[in-house]
């Protein structure tokens, strides 16, 4: 069959249709490395211009760093550029099995299987380890990428209220008849920015006899006090039965992700994870970068410390400039909009005060939630936080918006 | 509103809307079209009707369309309760 004008002509329809509501998504060419002030072309075709980068994952600010870098070109020297297969056959090397380990004692955990990314980790995880005498029971916010694990699964499925740890409860109760329960979360929470319950949630487990998982993506390198994640912050290293979490973010932001936990799950998840199975091991120069992101990072605290300190002061001049941003703690602080255009007008117009952020609204978060979302990097130094708040006090004073909550913005531009 | 919208209608409001939700749903709100209920969380609402009256909801029926309102949520569970 080939690729008829029919088809080609329902798929244009299709992408005018998402263009028209406003949802297509366009990328920006960015001509350097990544860091916190970056070189970006856009619109496409423009000059690149330098602007403060406060939409990135790179919470460490170790996706440059000249030491990760470094080892990145040794491993590059010594183990090659690739190794052509699957980490069963023949793809796993030396510094596979070390990374593996260097993580497990990072984690706090018993083992660690490494994946080509945390998506590919979430949607292995659940298949391998549960069937359809289980249930798994999810925060309504978690990532797309576990709700994608999740359907792949066939163990059934139900959902919590965001962090409602009453509603967590009757479903716990609910499901007694299952043979195993498993609690699904993120650790930090990728849109608003607030961490799960964990203390609350292992206790809920160990009343009502369930496993937890947490995807901890948002803050494996920088929560908790020496930056091993949600559970050190909570107190409940060790009592975790599954985490998954990302290369991509604060360790070094490359790519690979990980499952990590109990030593029996992991291996369920060694001989039955399908994106483990059957997509190519990590790439050697990532492994040997990542090696050196957790040397860095658990020899000492000072990354993640100026990191805290940066979102602390972040937090503040927003607050005092009279943003009506959503409380909490870790580095994604979401200034609220609740309008999807106003969202996209000003980071747009940010972006020619020379600060790059982008605009979210629905289907990424709910209806009426429209919001920008800034995430802080150990990268940033006063001076960018100091530059980015005189321009989104500008451009907030251009919408009149400044000193606004909920209710005001809606009543000014509605949902 | 007959004794089933309103068994149906208290599930969901209690379900799905947050303590500070003040927005009003009646039986003709649409749902899952107007972000009240996503996909996600729609299987707990076919469980609870499968198990309140006692059928069997084929996926195929248990559609977004078909779920988007209590008006529409109802007419699904007379269908299969006639069956």
């Amino acid at each position: 069959m080939a690729y008829s004008d029919a088809a080609r002509e329902w798929y244009r329809r299709e992408l005018a249709g998402i263009r028209d509501a406003g949802l297509f998504k366009e990328e920006r060419y960015i001509h350097s490395l990544q860091d916190a002030d970056i070189e970006v072309e856009f619109p496409e075709g423009a000059r690149p211009t330098t602007v403060i980068n406060l939409c990135a994952n790179n919470y460490l600010g170790l996706s440059s760093h000249p030491e990760v870098i470094a080892a990145a070109r040794e491993g590059l020297a010594h183990r090659g550029y690739g190794m052509s297969s699957v980490r069963f056959i023949c793809g796993t090397q030396d510094i596979h099995r070390e990374l593996e380990s260097k993580l497990t004692t990072f984690l706090g955990t018993e083992d660690t299987l490494l994946f080509p990314s945390c998506m590919d980790a979430n949607a292995g995880v659940f298949e391998a380890v549960l069937n359809e005498q289980d249930v798994m029971i999810a925060d309504r916010l978690v990532h797309a990428s576990i709700v994608d694990g999740m359907r792949l699964c066939k163990a059934m499925q139900d959902t919590y209220k965001h962090s409602d740890m009453a509603h967590l409860e009757e479903k716990l109760i609910e499901h007694q008849d299952k043979r195993f329960r498993l609690i699904i979360t993120d650790g930090v929470f990728s849109m608003d920015g607030d961490l799960a319950l964990l203390d609350q949630i292992v206790a809920l487990a160990e009343k009502h006899n369930a496993m937890v998982f947490v995807d901890d993506s948002h803050a494996s390198g920088y929560i908790g006090k020496t930056g091993r994640g949600t559970h050190e912050h909570c107190g409940v290293m060790g009592k975790i039965d599954i985490i998954t979490t990302t290369l991509g973010k604060a360790l070094g932001g490359a790519s690979g992700g990980c499952v990590s936990g109990r030593a029996e799950l992991v291996q369920m998840c060694r001989q039955r994870a399908r994106p483990y199975l059957f997509s190519n091991t990590v790439a050697p120069v990532i492994v040997s970068g990542a090696l050196k992101v957790l040397e860095l990072i658990s020899g000492s605290t000072e990354r993640r410390d100026k990191l805290e300190a940066n979102t602390v002061y972040w937090r503040k001049l927003l607050t005092d400039a009279g943003f009506d941003i959503k409380k909490g703690s870790s580095s994604i602080v979401p200034v609220m909009l609740y309008n999807a255009k106003l969202a996209q007008d000003v980071a747009r117009d940010l972006f020619k005060e020379g600060i790059y952020v982008v605009g979210f609204f629905f289907p990424v978060v709910a209806k009426g939630q429209a919001r920008i979302r800034t995430q802080l990097s150990a990268a940033h130094e006063k001076h960018h936080l100091d530059r980015a708040i005189a321009a989104f006090t500008k451009v907030g004073a251009k919408y009149d918006i400044l000193g606004k909550g909920k209710k005001e913005i809606i009543a000014q531009y509605g949902t | 509103m007959d004794e089933m919208e309103r068994t149906i209608l208290d599930y969901v409001v209690k379900e799905y809307l947050e303590e500070d939700d003040d927005r009003e749903v009646t039986v003709d709100t649409p749902l899952i079209s107007g972000g009240i209920v996503d996909s996600f969380s729609m299987v707990s609402l076919k469980r609870f009707l499968e198990k309140k009256y006692q059928i069997q909801i084929p996926d195929a029926d248990a559609s977004a369309d078909a779920f988007d309102t209590v008006t529409s949520i109802c007419a699904v569970v007379r269908k299969f309760k006639r069956n």
